[in-house]
């Protein structure tokens, strides 16, 4: 099955059985490896992408329901919120291990487009999916609120 | 005089037989008893009493509402719950303003328009286009059957229906039908739509009497 979607920006098809989940084309067919795979059940969130804007868990998304969708991966995370996410990343050294941590900034990234003053309640709600086994969360959270003070500017 | 007589005992008899066919005949009841262990509405025709009959339907109309797979989504409080035994939710997720998840992570992060199979695993997750939490104002989950019962019929409780609207949306509703489409790993509840939807109907039509709590 031949499905058209909008992969960062680019018109890509992908022809593979429909129920391909997404994270596989993402990796294997189309080399996108910054998109992790960790459970492939959908609880820890290490696969997330935007889908049309919003997050979501590419392991239990199948090819087959991606006809004419935009997917976003960290490589073409784009905006003031992801610019301001990566920057706080990066100035707090937020990552330990790092391997959770593309599924962290996509919904932080999310997080911050939907609201951009969250309080802790709307961090640990956003972020309650995306598990990080070396347990970074105090400097996730904080990380948040730094982007999100910059986005105030 | 004989020749009236007979006549007239001829009469009776046959009236009698027609009297006793048409006994007969609301004594049978058509179709099965019961469908993947729920009771069909013929099973509740030998209840004379049209309320004693209405409360009964809604005692078996209960065993739906009642089971894991819509009570999961019918909580009492702002999380939802899963499996069999209605262990908390994991991931934690939170109701949101709307029932659907707050902003990054929403229902739909995971949940999609339909079930999905896991790639490299046993088991499934659910899916729907309308995936949410319930209103808080429609929990079930630990209430008695007498009081889901009040609660379904009242219009502020149950999204503004009327009864001709609850018997529609309990009978076609493809968010009510995915209790019986769980997917794998998840046992569906009793019966089907079909049979629940006609409960529902014969609970309707028989004044929509509520069990006594």
């Amino acid at each position: 099955m031949v499905v058209s979607l909008s992969v960062n920006g680019e018109a890509v098809e992908v022809d593979a059985d429909p129920d391909t989940p997404l994270l596989w084309v993402l990796r294997d067919h189309l080399r996108l490896t910054g998109t992790k795979f960790g459970c492939g059940i959908a609880q820890c969130g290490a696969c997330t992408v935007h889908l049309n804007g919003q997050p979501r868990r590419a392991c239990v998304t199948p090819l087959g329901s991606l006809d004419g969708y935009d997917v976003t991966t960290i490589e073409g995370l784009k905006g003031p919120e992801a610019d301001a996410v990566r920057a706080a990343w990066t100035a707090l050294d937020t990552p330990q291990c790092g391997y959770c941590q593309s599924g962290q900034i996509m919904t932080a990234a999310a997080l911050l487009a939907a609201v951009p003053s969250p309080g802790d309640g709307d961090i640990d709600a956003a972020l309650a999916g995306n598990i990080c086994r070396c347990a970074t969360y105090v400097r996730i959270r904080k990380a948040v609120k730094t982007a999100a003070a910059a986005l105030k500017g | 005089m004989r020749r009236t007589a007979c006549l007239v005992a001829l009469a009776t008899l046959l009236a009698l037989a027609a009297c006793g066919e048409k006994k007969e005949e609301a004594k049978v009841p058509e179709g099965p008893l019961e469908v993947l262990g729920l009771k069909t509405v013929a099973a509740f025709s030998a209840i004379a009493d049209p309320a004693e009959r209405s409360a009964a339907l809604f005692g078996e109309m209960a065993k739906v509402i009642a089971h894991p797979r819509c009570l999961n989504c019918h909580p009492r409080g702002d999380t939802p719950t899963q499996g069999e035994s209605m262990r908390p939710h994991e991931p934690p997720v939170a109701r949101g303003a709307n029932g659907h998840g707050p902003p990054g992570m929403m229902c739909s992060t995971c949940h999609g328009a339909t079930n999905v199979a896991f790639a490299g695993s046993p088991g499934s997750i659910p899916g729907h286009p309308h995936w949410g939490l319930a209103p808080l104002e429609m929990a079930w989950a630990g209430v008695p059957a007498a009081e889901i019962c009040a609660q379904i019929k009242d219009p502020s409780r149950n999204g503004g229906r009327t009864l001709e609207a609850l018997v529609e949306h309990m009978g076609k509703d493809s968010l009510v039908g995915w209790g019986w489409e769980p997917g794998e790993g998840r046992a569906p509840a009793p019966g089907d739509q079909a049979t629940f939807g006609a409960l529902v109907a014969a609970w309707v039509e028989t004044g929509a009497h509520c069990p006594a709590p």
